[in-house]
């Protein structure tokens, strides 16, 4: 209809209450942005999350099976238990097994005392073979390890720790006089390698087998074995390849597939997600109230003016539609502006809860904007419903007499 | 062929049921009144002639009896059928002008046109209504609240007559005029009827009642004399 004048009269009374119209609509813009704010900075944390993660998915890694415990990425304390290894013919197994599917390479580790000038503190430490290291690690600044007196040390752990290359580490308890003690110097510092499930080079110490054979014994006894996957879709038939060769008598291994632990990752971030914006959309309902209230007034207020446009001939359902069409008119015009505003600061919030916004201007982003306007709107409809059907329904003569 | 009264009330009752017992306000009223008539209805406050006028104006329906408006029985008529019957029909003009106030003079007098044909007036009808109304073009510019009590009882015939209705229906249409402006008024309504309109006045001034060709004079919802 190109001339409606039912919708001009709702124009028309919200301009005359432009100030309690407009705070009203200022109710549906903050649940409106509150809602795709939060719904933005959700996606682009699980894409951001899944991203970082799908670096370190492609690793598959084989511990001892310790029936049922045990599987903490950081291997415990102390020593290892009787059985608590990897032994050598294992791992010749597993490479057997998964070799065609990616880089197998075993790990040494422990966790230890160690002295740092004054300083007394605990570390990881691995061991790792020298052509291992030479293909899983990149030094940063100076060499790999060639001998049992040097190491190398992840970015975190020397800046947490002021080393550089030549500092000087003692690695074991001094106090303890059955403790190995062992000098070490830092040859080499690691580039950042970020989370892993593999390894965890950043804020460690790395040596030589030979050097940490040396330190704790167990030669041939690998706390862990990783599989770098060459193709991340062959994680499922590595697992099998080497569950089928180990574990076809007893469970001697386990294997970790970090897909699984991406899923529940993002699942989780997703769950979160839902309950802040459940959280933000308490906003919305507050702006429904607002809303409720100002549409109830501007019935009461407009009774005799309804008892008039029912006594000249006009309609229940177009009185139901003028008040209807308020309502979508303050809903249209916070969404709207909510809308702008939310891209706004959707963007500073995924900027400062995220860190990155690289993720911002896609569609599993940015579809939470139209997505809280639809809500914005149909709160705004649904409030404003009660009032419409209370207006039209007046008795005419009732309110005709009503000043 | 014997013409079919405009408004035919045939033994109607109107009961409002309250707690402390219903009250009769129509009384087994039996009226007709024919096209072109110039009918008053007079009778003290609480006779019912308000009643009557709502039986009259579409607006309410009676509890029993027969009311025909245009030959059509009301009782049986949905709120759309009685609503769009108050469109079409029926010309109101108000004590208190009731004209709408968010909107312009011509746009009031404008309104139920767009009602009836929904489109806007292009036939300058509304303007030369406004102006036989006298009404000129700067003051059909103003809300209701910048006009006179005078002018805008002219607007609201003027909006009576835009849908060239069966019957004009005025409830005290000088009631809130002072005595020269209501002639004004007077003088209009008997043009209108001089042009062989139906004008039905509800009043309690007989100076006003005795301009009417009939009276109908109501007491205690029943016809005193006619």
């Amino acid at each position: 209809m190109k001339n409606d004048i039912i919708l001009q009269l709702s124009v028309r009374s919200i301009r005359l209450n432009f100030l309690r119209s407009l705070l009203a609509a200022i109710g549906i813009v903050i649940g409106v942005v509150a809602i795709s704010s939060m719904g933005m900075m959700g996606a682009n944390m699980t894409m951001s999350v899944t991203e970082e993660l799908s670096a370190m998915a492609n690793v598959l890694v084989v511990k001892p099976d310790s029936g049922g415990g045990g599987g903490g990425m950081m291997g415990g304390g102390g020593s290892s238990g009787d059985d608590d290894y990897i032994d050598k013919d294992q791992f010749d197994d597993i490479e057997r097994a998964a070799g065609k599917y990616g880089n197998v390479y075993p790990l040494y580790q422990e966790s230890d005392t160690i002295t740092i000038g004054d300083d007394e503190r605990r570390a990881t430490i691995y061991g790792m073979r020298d052509e291992d290291m030479a293909t899983i690690l990149t030094v940063a600044n100076g060499t790999l390890p060639q001998t049992s007196s040097s190491v190398v040390v992840g970015p975190t752990f020397a800046e947490n720790n002021d080393l550089t290359i030549g500092s000087r580490i003692t690695i074991g308890d001094e106090d303890d006089e059955e403790a190995i003690i062992q000098k070490v110097r830092v040859v080499g510092i690691l580039e950042e390698k970020g989370m892993s499930m593999d390894l965890n080079s950043d804020n460690a110490i790395i040596m030589t087998e030979k050097a940490y054979n040396g330190l704790y014994g167990g030669e041939g006894e690998y706390d862990q074995v990783n599989v770098i996957l060459y193709d991340i879709n062959d994680a499922d038939t590595a697992t099998e390849a080497i569950e089928d060769k180990l574990n076809r008598k007893e469970d001697e291994v386990a294997v970790q597939d970090s897909s699984r632990m991406m899923e529940s990752i993002t699942s989780t971030v997703s769950t979160l997600t839902t309950f802040v914006m459940a959280i933000a959309g308490i906003s919305l309902l507050v702006a429904a109230t607002s809303i409720f209230n100002v549409m109830m007034m501007s019935v009461t207020e407009r009774i005799r003016e309804i008892g008039i446009l029912r006594s000249i001939g006009t309609r229940k359902s177009e009185v139901l539609r003028m008040f209807i069409y308020e309502a979508v008119i303050l809903g249209l015009v916070g969404a709207i502006i909510g809308a702008i505003m939310s891209v706004i600061l959707g963007w500073l919030v995924v900027l400062a809860m995220v860190g990155t916004t690289k993720y911002f201007f896609t569609f599993a982003s940015l579809i939470y904007v139209p997505v809280s306007m639809a809500i914005g709107i149909a709160i705004c409809i649904f409030s404003g419903v009660y009032p419409a059907w209370r207006a039209a329904n007046l008795d005419p003569i009732e309110a005709l007499r009503s000043d | 062929m014997t013409t079919v009264p405009v408004i035919e009330l045939a033994d109607v009752s109107k009961i409002y049921p309250l707690p402390s017992g219903d009250v009769l306000a129509l009384d087994h009223l039996s009226i007709k009144i024919e096209r072109g008539e110039f009918v008053a209805i007079m009778g003290p406050s609480g006779s019912g002639k308000s009643t009557l006028l709502n039986q009259i104006g579409g607006l309410d329906v009676p509890t029993s009896g027969t009311l025909r408006i245009t030959g059509k029985n009301i009782r049986k008529m949905s709120d759309d059928k009685l609503t769009d019957l108050r469109l079409n029909a029926i010309g109101y003009i108000f004590q208190k002008f009731n004209l709408i106030p968010l909107l312009s003079a011509y746009e009031n007098v404008e309104y139920p046109y767009i009602l009836k044909h929904r489109c806007n007036d292009t036939t300058g009808r509304v303007s030369r209504l406004l102006a036989d109304v006298g009404i000129n073009k700067r003051l059909a510019k103003h809300k209701p609240a910048e006009l006179s009590g005078g002018q805008q009882q002219r607007v609201a015939i003027a909006r009576a007559l835009v849908n060239d209705p069966d019957i004009l229906l005025c409830d005290e249409p000088t009631g809130n005029l002072d005595t020269k402006t209501g002639g004004q008024i007077m003088e209009m309504l008997n043009g209108l009827h001089d042009q062989g309109r139906t004008v039905i006045i509800v009043t309690h001034d007989p100076s006003v009642g005795e301009q009417a060709e009939r009276i109908i004079r109501i007491r205690d919802g029943k016809v005193a004399d006619a």
